[in-house]
């Protein structure tokens, strides 16, 4: 029993020294934002369309086939309420307000994040960071900020082409397939979605991707230089971004509801 | 000739250093002089790298001083310390090139990073530093594309693009073969005396070290066992200096590490 005590106070101290090791590391990445921004400005466009390319397709893939199975799963629940004709609003609110950004940080956390952390990691292993900060170049500053701020900023982007095609999949599922007057789905989409949805989703999408890219990086830059370092930091990027992402999704909506 | 601090670049005075339970270095001390190639010579794990991370101040000593240039390295402000690697290049023992980028990038890296140049003029020092170890053409090749001979050489390059006072090659010669080596050999001799610069070379290859040095020192047990020209250091008659020269099996440095009784373990009853 008392050992058993023992070690749960361990895991918890030790959870608690990477959260805080997490947070510092984020404070510092903010605080060399601003100048990475100014100074660095191409290195950061060349991230956003690193990251945003890489999730591209798996991202509008994943969009368009979400869509289809809101269509179908809106229109068979919508229609025992005989409601089928708010389908384009349910479908954009859910897509806007929770999927929209929820599957496309776990996506991103799984296509961008893991390339993130092993790149940055085997950098560290292959003493490239080393050598850089022997020619006096601040790794932080020349390859961890861009990065991070590069994965939020191709986020939202990302978010709007996964909604888009997710909109056009549950129109072509309740229009084409369902019979829903096409006038009436986007009408109610219309009248329904107001700003401040849309808002919800783009704030989610901005604190998802500060959060998915925070922890590539973090885990790529600490992790042990060796091979099996290196795996492991990518998969437990993809394990802790999905819980972080899981976790401020539940906050977020808590906060704003 | 009096010494005095100007005819050394680097000066390593009564450092000590531990990790953890485990003394690395214990009073040591070591002079590097001007204009010449030193080497740092001393068996598997004696801490020639961590010496060197003292050097460069990736690592601060427990004890002592390391000077460069008359400034105590641990001393310095960050912003000071990077201002000093300017004036410092390195070689890394895998050549540690950015593998994002070609060997024209590569080399041409701290220039972009530090200076204002033109186009023009960056591509001038770049191809005239590639064509100083014999690799202009290669400029438009990936590290992934290179031998390890060359991908050293590029480093080099690289380390030089800055025009540093001081060069560091951390085991320059391992893993290369007899040419490279020959190649990388020479290539550390003419750097230093074409350059006019200081060279440190971290090595336990013997041979190739009494080839280039200048002066050697050779290191053990966290310090100085003996220095001197690599002449010197031959005719050294003690038993470590011997085996480490000659590369024998057995002697101060035993083959064995320390075990129990060898018959009493073979015939000791396993407890079930």
């Amino acid at each position: 029993m008392i050992l058993w005590i023992r070690d749960l106070s361990l895991t918890v101290r030790g959870a608690l020294q990477t959260f805080g090791a997490v947070m510092i590391f984020l404070l510092d990445l903010f605080s060399r934002s601003p100048r990475t921004l100014v100074r660095r400005f191409p290195l950061v466009v060349a991230q956003v369309y690193n990251a945003g390319t890489l999730s591209l397709t798996i991202v509008m893939v994943s969009g368009f086939f979400v869509g289809m199975v809101l269509g179908l799963q809106g229109f068979d629940s919508l229609a025992r309420f005989g409601a089928e004709d708010s389908l384009g609003a349910v479908a954009a609110l859910s897509l806007f307000k929770e999927l929209g950004p929820v599957i496309t940080a776990l996506l991103f956390a799984g296509r961008a994040g893991t390339a993130i952390a092993s790149e940055i990691g085997l950098m560290r292993a292959t003493d490239q960071l080393l050598a850089m900060e022997m020619m006096a170049v601040d790794p932080m500053d020349r390859v961890v900020t861009p990065r991070f701020l590069g994965g939020i900023i191709a986020m939202p982007l990302l978010v709007a082409i996964f909604n888009a095609i997710g909109i056009t999949g549950t129109y072509l599922i309740g229009v084409s397939l369902m019979g829903v007057d096409s006038g009436v789905f986007w009408s109610q989409l219309h009248a329904n979605v107001d700003l401040g949805d849309v808002i919800e989703g783009i704030v989610k999408s901005l604190i998802f991707g500060g959060a998915a890219s925070l922890l590539a990086v973090y885990e790529g830059y600490t992790c042990i230089p060796s091979p099996e370092g290196v795996g492991r930091a990518t998969t437990r990027t993809v394990v802790s971004s999905a819980v972080s992402v899981l976790v401020l999704d539940y906050l977020i909506t808590s906060a704003l509801i | 000739m009096l010494d005095t601090t100007e005819d050394y670049i680097v000066e390593i005075d009564h450092l000590g250093f531990a990790r953890g339970e485990r003394r690395i270095f214990d009073d040591l001390n070591i002079k590097i002089r001007r204009r010449e190639i030193t080497s740092i010579m001393g068996p598997s794990g004696t801490g020639k790298t961590t010496l060197l991370r003292m050097i460069t101040g990736q690592l601060t000593p427990d004890e002592g001083t390391v000077r460069l240039n008359g400034l105590v390295v641990s001393e310095l402000s960050r912003t000071k310390l990077y201002e000093m690697r300017r004036e410092i290049g390195m070689l890394f023992q895998q050549g540690a090139l950015l593998t994002d980028y070609d060997v024209f990038e590569n080399v041409a890296f701290p220039l972009r990073e530090h200076t204002d140049l033109p186009e023009r003029l960056i591509r001038y020092v770049v191809l005239t530093k590639l064509h100083a170890v014999g690799l202009r053409g290669a400029a438009r090749l990936l590290p992934s594309e290179l031998s390890g001979g060359m991908a050293r050489r590029v480093a080099l390059a690289r380390a030089i693009v800055m025009d540093p006072k001081l060069l560091i090659y951390d085991e320059p010669f391992s893993g290369l073969d007899p040419i490279s080596t020959g190649v990388v050999v020479r290539l550390i001799r003419h750097m230093n005396d074409a350059l006019g610069i200081s060279s440190i070379v971290v090595s336990h290859d013997v041979n190739e070290i009494t080839a280039v040095a200048d002066r050697s020192y050779l290191i053990a047990d966290g310090r100085v066992i003996a220095s001197g020209s690599p002449q010197q250091l031959r005719a050294d008659h003690s038993e470590f200096v011997q085996q480490f020269i000659h590369g024998m099996p057995d002697g101060p440095v035993p083959f064995h590490y320390p075990a129990a009784d060898y018959s009493e373990q073979l015939l000791a009853r396993v407890e079930e």
